[in-house]
Formats: structure tokens, C-alpha cells, sequence
């Protein structure tokens, strides 16, 4: 009895030192890696889980992908804990860019919002062609309004709309007007259950898989044009920035083949993101 | 067991002691010897100080007034002494376990261990039992244990606190015995108890303790034939001591 | 992972992204706990045991971080090892040595707590036997810890139990990375948030059984105590 305890010790601190060692090694490993800061949008698009093995074939690169809010992702970058920055948010990409924190912008990509809400339509936008129509007619109802309000590029572009539709969103927003500080899937999750409206990117809306009874009222309005793009984190700013794997991932990116990549990416046949790297306004 | 001359604690002097534990005073000026030979009893009401002075003789406690002095050493480590206390704790071992433990403490010898504990057990008449949970035992059982543990000891000097308390007349008696037997090896052995028939069966030397302070103390014989003052009448008579 | 597939099919067929998911969550919160074990038996030993100045406050202070929360560890980590942080030129962020550290910072409170009071209520029973043995303070402490085990190793499930629950902290400090840093939690609240509750749901199924069998060795240690050592 006696020594089957201290058997069953001895295995159980083998077993327990085992795994801490895998998990040190895990941090030592020297492979071709780098970070990179997106969002959470992104992600939920299903864009990475497309793109990354890709990228892993034609760089050799393992890519991890850090999905915050945009706002947070710039953040990681400022401190530097990420080689390379994805976003969607111009104002904010050229203020990292201003700062000094990257050197150089890459445009990459476009992906479009939508304007989802309730099949029931309270504040009567279905089918309108004009953005700023719409959001003036939900302001007018006091219709329920999901924000993502986590300074992310979605939330900056709903923000931006806003001031488009000439409502001062800050005076205007009562109760219906609803900041919930979080992701796009979370956002989504709270307007399908309070049959709300809520501006989302088109990636991730086909992607969700809790509709309920959301659908796509407005779309198609340029000024619901997402633009995304890629920075490397200035290695003069933080010297431990992998400026090369960075830079190979960049060039990926920007190169006909991986344009070609991004246009291939499908979800339900439609789709999602239109590279545009190329065109010297984006 | 061998036979105890050399080397012991004795004779424990008491001199003026005081001992004072949350503001209340104890024990108050007592000053005793404990030489060897028969048996040294503790009397007295529940109250009276019996188990501090006990635990004090045995070197457990901090004084506050006074000094205790082992074979005339002030500070003694007690290698040679020994206590059973009057609510034993028993370790959450089998019942040979903490024989073996108060022995491997004791510094005996691993080869030894087995054989002294199987001694041990018989000689408290627990050698049925060794192998159940120290904590599943009866109060009586526990308490043969308690002294069992304390024998592991090798003491010369043996304390006891109301080692019969909890036990039925069997059993006390069993313990009696075994008192008489320890007792006839030359070792020393101080006890405290309420029962005035144990004190009458066990004693050789009476002393008398009331609001922790020694009333009377003597030969046993002479005690119980003739107690010198006012209280030792009244507690032989069975009156309280208030 | 596949998402059109049912979350029970997953588990069913032994997907590997699940097992590797699984693998990596048990990992963290074991090996965090085992780090914890060994700073916070000794450590609550140690205050159980001996009396020193502002004792008390210490003790309170200890209890409260039981209830540290995951976040607030977390952000902590995340400072501490961010490369503009102290520790920065680890390059520890989003990997999961990380969460260890995160998780580990969160479990040893807890540990060191119920060690406190386990030890300290034995200590109060055993605290005249073992001085009339005259056991020297170093084996009193062996003693004390062997004779509680049982009770210690309760403590040591309920710190497990807290560091395979919590999300939190790892995801902080791990970032979520599929294939490198996404766990049990992680990936629930990933999953949650992408509206592909099926999945989500089949993960927490996974999880909830394995705090059950945690809870079941908790339970059957406590009656292995009782056979054993009454």
C-alpha cells in the first residue's frame, strides 16, 4: 500500500514536470513567427482561419494573430508587443503613423458594413439606399440601437455615420442608444436578442450563426465602405519588432498572389473582403 | 524497559512559582520537590491547578514568577520526561503509527521500531488494535494510547494527568496495574486525579493543590490517616473546596 | 475547427483541434496549480506557524486575494510582461507560459489561504503533544502537512477547479492565438461571441465535466481521509 502511493507521487510529479516543461518549451520554440495585432471583426470573419495555412505555405511563417478591438490592437502595437498591426481604421492608422510608431501604411483591402435590424422594422429603413436616411429614421423613432463603443474600427465607423447623418450622437442617444464596450459577435448577439439594430461588417454578419430575427436592411451606400490597413511596427521604436518575417508577411499581402488569396475567400458563396492594394486613395 | 538510576530529571524543585495565563493567576508561590520513588499524587478540585502544574514540571509552560530546576538544570529539554495529558490528541494515524512516531521522535532506532511498538501496544493492552485509525478508538482506548505514547519515551520521569478519567472500572484498573508495574521499574511517575480511591490506591506521596496553591503535602499514609489542616479534612470528607 | 459539424460529434470523434484545445487548458491550470502548491503550502505553513508583527493583517489580506479577480490578475501579468514592461525582454506575452504565471498568481492565494487554516487549526491540536514529544519545529511542520494531507489536497482541487473555470486572465495574457494560446474558456467565450453557440455549448459540456471530476476526487479524497486516518 505504502509504495503504491509513492509510485503514484512519483508518476504524478513526473507527469506535472513533464508538462511544465512542454509549456516552457513551448515559449523557447525558435520558429518562423510573428504576432499580429487585428480585430476581433476580422477574426470573425473567418478570414485568418482561411489566409493563415496559406501564408504558412508560401512564407513559412507562422502567423499568430492577437483579435482585439482596433483601438487595443494599436495599443499592443504602441507597447510593443506585436510585430505587425491590421486594422480598419484610417483616422486612427495615420495618428500610430504620425506618432512614429510605424513608418510606413499599406492599403490591403476593403470589406463593407451593413445596417442589420429587426424583420419588424420599427423605424421603417428597409431597402433605403442612403445611410445617413437611415440612422436619422432610427434617431426619430428612438428605435434600439446595439454600439460596440470599444473604440474599434466598426465602433469609429458607426461614430463617423452618425456625424454623417447629422446627429450629434452624444446629445441625441437615450436609452436606445446602447454601448456595450464589446466585440462584433457580442454586439450582434445582443441585437438578436433585443431585436435591435446594429451596424455590422458584412464578415462577420454571414458568419453569425444567431440571426434570429435580424436581418440586412441597408446596404450598399459607399460611405459603408470599410478600408482596411497593414503596418509594421517601427523596429526603431522596439527593438525586439520581426522586422523581416514582419515585412515578408506585409509583402505577402500586398503581392498579386495574396490579393488574389484575400478576393478567394468565400462564406456562403458571397465574397467578403475586395483587395484594393493597389488604389492610391485607399 | 530497563531500570532507571542514572541520568534522570530528579529531583524537580518547584521554588516560588507563578504561572498566570490570560491575566488569571494559575499558580500562585509554589514551591515543591519531586524526588524519586512511589508515586506522587495531585489532588484537588477541578480548578485547582493540578494539569498547569503538571504541564510545568514537565517544562511545557512560560513562568512568570519563580524557577523550576531538572537534576538542578534550569532549562531542560525533555528527553528523559514524559506526559500523558488529560484529552490526549491523537495523530491522524493508525494507532501503532503514533506509537511509531513518539518512538521515531524519541530517537529510537528504525530497526527497533516495529518490535518496541508491538511492546508497547501489549503492555497498554491495545495489540488487537494496532492497526485502526488513532482517532476511531474509544476515549478509554485512546487514552491507554496516550500513555502508550508516552512510555515511547523511555522516560524516567512519567506525568499523568487523569489517566482514568474516561475509563470503565476494567479499564482503570488495566491502567492502575500498569502505573504499579512502571512504577516498580524505578520510574518516577507524578499523576494528577480526582478520585480519591485511585489516590489512596496509587500513592505514595499526596499533594493537596487548591486555587493553585499547595494546601498540604506529604507521605501518603500519613495524609489519609491524619490530614494536618482545615481543607485536606474537608476535601477527604467530600465537601467542595470553594 | 469545423463549425457546421455538431459539438458532440467533435468530442465524439476525438477531434484533434478539440483534444489540442483541451490538452492545452489542462496544461496551464495543472501546471499552474502545481507551481502554486509549491509556494503556497510552505507560505501558509509558515504563517500558520509562526507569530510576527502585523500577522493579522497579513492573513486578512490573503484571504481577500481568494477572491482576486481573473481580470485584475490578468491586466497585472499583462503589464508585468508586456514588452514595455519589467519583464518585457522575456517575450513571454501571448504565449502559454504566460497563462501559467497569470493562473499561478491567481491559484497560490487560494492555497496559501486554505493551507493557513488547515495547518492552523492541526497546529492548535496537536500544539502540546507535539512539544511533549519535543518534536523540533522542522519536523512538526512535516508532520502537520503529512496529517492534513488529505485537506491539503482539497485545497489544492479548489485552486484546479478555479484556474480551469476562469477566463479572464489567460486570455489577457495569452491573446486567444488558435493553436498556441486558445483554451477550454477561451474558446467558449470566442465561440459565444461569433453566435456559434452549438460549438460553444459542446466546449462547456467538456469543461463542466471535467470540474465534476474534480469535484469527485475532491470527495473522494476527503473519504480516503476518513478510512485512513479517522
Amino acid at each position: 500500500m505504502q509504495s503504491l502511493k509513492t509510485l503514484s507521487r512519483y508518476l504524478m510529479a513526473f507527469t506535472l514536470g513533464a508538462m511544465v516543461l512542454s509549456v516552457a518549451s513551448c515559449a523557447a520554440k525558435n520558429e518562423k513567427t510573428i504576432v499580429v495585432a487585428s480585430t476581433t471583426s476580422t477574426q470573425d470573419s473567418g478570414l485568418f482561419d482561411y489566409l493563415l495555412p496559406i501564408i504558412k505555405e508560401r512564407t513559412g511563417i507562422t502567423v499568430k494573430v492577437i483579435a482585439q478591438g482596433t483601438g487595443q490592437a494599436l495599443d499592443t502595437a504602441r507597447r510593443g508587443d506585436a510585430d505587425v498591426v491590421l486594422v480598419h481604421a484610417r483616422s486612427e492608422e495615420l495618428k500610430f503613423l504620425s506618432a512614429g510608431e510605424s513608418l510606413k501604411r499599406y492599403p490591403v483591402m476593403y470589406n463593407d458594413f451593413v445596417l442589420i435590424g429587426p424583420k419588424s422594422d420599427p423605424a421603417g429603413i428597409a431597402g433605403l439606399k442612403k445611410i445617413d436616411q437611415a440612422l436619422q429614421a432610427i434617431t426619430a423613432k428612438g428605435a434600439t440601437f446595439i454600439s460596440r463603443g470599444d473604440r474599434s474600427g466598426t465602433h469609429l465607423a458607426e461614430l463617423n455615420l452618425w456625424k454623417t447623418a447629422g446627429v450629434d450622437i452624444d446629445q441625441a442617444k437615450g436609452h436606445w442608444y446602447q454601448s456595450i464596450g464589446q466585440g462584433m459577435g457580442a454586439a450582434l448577439n445582443a441585437a438578436s436578442a433585443s431585436n435591435a439594430y446594429v451596424l455590422s461588417d458584412r464578415a462577420t454578419w454571414i458568419h453569425f450563426k444567431n440571426k434570429g430575427e435580424l436581418r440586412v436592411l441597408v446596404e450598399g451606400d459607399t460611405r459603408l465602405f470599410n478600408q482596411y490597413g497593414v503596418m509594421l511596427v517601427s523596429p526603431e521604436r522596439h527593438s525586439n519588432v520581426k522586422k523581416v518575417l514582419g515585412q515578408a508577411f506585409i509583402d505577402y499581402l500586398i503581392s498579386p498572389e495574396g490579393q488574389a488569396d484575400i478576393s478567394r475567400y468565400r462564406v456562403e458563396d458571397q465574397q467578403l473582403f475586395y483587395p484594393d492594394a493597389n488604389d492610391p486613395n485607399a | 524497559m530497563s531500570v532507571r538510576m542514572l541520568e534522570s530529571d530528579l529531583p524537580i524543585c518547584f521554588s516560588q512559582v507563578g504561572i498566570v495565563s490570560g491575566g488569571v493567576t494559575i499558580l500562585n508561590d509554589v514551591s515543591l520537590t519531586f524526588l524519586g520513588g512511589a508515586p506522587t499524587v495531585l489532588i484537588g478540585p477541578n480548578g485547582s491547578g493540578k494539569t498547569t502544574l503538571l504541564k510545568a514540571a514537565m517544562g511545557l509552560l512560560p513562568l512568570a514568577r519563580g524557577r523550576i530546576t531538572w537534576a538542578g538544570q534550569e532549562v531542560s529539554a525533555p528527553a528523559r520526561r514524559a506526559i500523558m495529558f488529560q484529552h490526549p490528541a491523537m495523530l491522524r494515524r493508525s494507532a501503532a503509527g503514533n506509537i511509531r512516531y513518539a518512538l521515531s521522535a524519541a530517537g529510537a532506532v528504525r530497526a527497533e521500531l516495529e518490535r518496541r511498538t508491538d511492546e508497547l501496544l501489549t503492555l497498554v493492552g491495545l495489540e488487537s488494535l494496532g492497526a485502526r485509525p488513532a482517532r476511531r478508538l474509544s476515549g478509554g482506548e485512546q487514552q491507554r494510547l496516550s500513555l502508550a505514547r508516552a512510555l515511547a519515551r523511555d522516560p524516567a520521569v512519567l506525568f499523568l494527568d487523569e489517566p482514568t478519567a474516561s475509563l470503565d472500572p476494567a479499564a482503570t484498573k488495566a491502567i492502575e496495574d500498569v502505573v504499579r508495574s512502571i512504577s516498580a521499574r524505578s520510574i518516577k511517575v507524578i499523576m494528577a486525579t480526582h478520585d480519591l480511591g485511585e489516590a489512596r490506591r496509587l500513592a505514595g506521596e499526596v499533594v493537596l493543590l487548591h486555587r493553585g496553591a499547595v494546601i498540604e503535602s506529604g507521605s501518603a499514609e500519613r495524609f489519609f490517616a491524619a490530614p494536618a489542616t482545615e481543607e485536606a479534612k474537608r476535601f477527604l470528607a467530600g465537601e467542595l473546596l470553594i | 475547427m469545423q463549425e457546421n459539424v455538431s459539438a458532440l460529434q467533435l468530442v465524439l470523434t476525438g477531434d484533434p483541434a478539440l483534444f489540442a484545445i483541451v490538452r492545452l487548458s489542462l496544461t496551464v491550470s495543472l501546471s499552474a496549480t502545481f507551481i502554486a502548491a509549491l509556494i503556497g503550502v510552505p507560505l501558509g505553513s509558515l504563517i500558520a506557524l509562526t507569530r510576527f508583527r502585523g500577522r493579522e493583517p497579513v492573513i486578512v489580506v490573503l484571504n481577500a486575494l481568494m477572491g482576486l479577480p481573473p481580470v485584475v490578475a490578468g491586466l497585472a501579468v499583462y503589464l508585468m510582461l508586456s514588452r514595455s514592461g519589467p519583464l518585457g525582454r522575456w517575450g513571454l506575452l501571448f504565449t502559454p507560459l504566460a497563462m501559467v504565471v497569470a493562473q499561478t498568481v491567481l491559484v497560490t492565494p487560494i492555497i496559501a489561504a486554505l493551507t493557513r487554516q488547515t495547518i492552523e487549526d492541526l497546529w492548535l491540536e496537536y500544539r502540546d503533544e507535539l512539544a511533549a514529544m519535543n518534536v523540533g519545529p522542522l519536523r512538526r511542520v512535516r508532520t502537520l502537512i503529512w496529517d492534513a494531507r488529505f485537506s491539503l489536497l482539497t485545497a489544492l482541487l479548489a485552486g484546479f477547479g478555479r484556474a480551469a473555470a476562469e477566463v479572464g486572465a489567460i486570455i489577457i495574457v495569452g491573446g486567444n492565438i488558435q493553436g498556441f494560446t486558445r483554451t477550454m474558456t477561451t474558446s467558449i467565450a470566442l465561440e459565444t461571441s461569433k453566435g456559434n453557440l452549438p460549438l460553444a455549448i459542446g466546449l462547456g459540456i467538456v469543461l463542466v465535466s471535467i470540474v465534476i471530476l474534480v469535484s469527485a476526487l475532491a470527495w473522494g479524497a476527503r473519504r480516503a481521509a476518513e478510512r485512513f486516518a479517522g
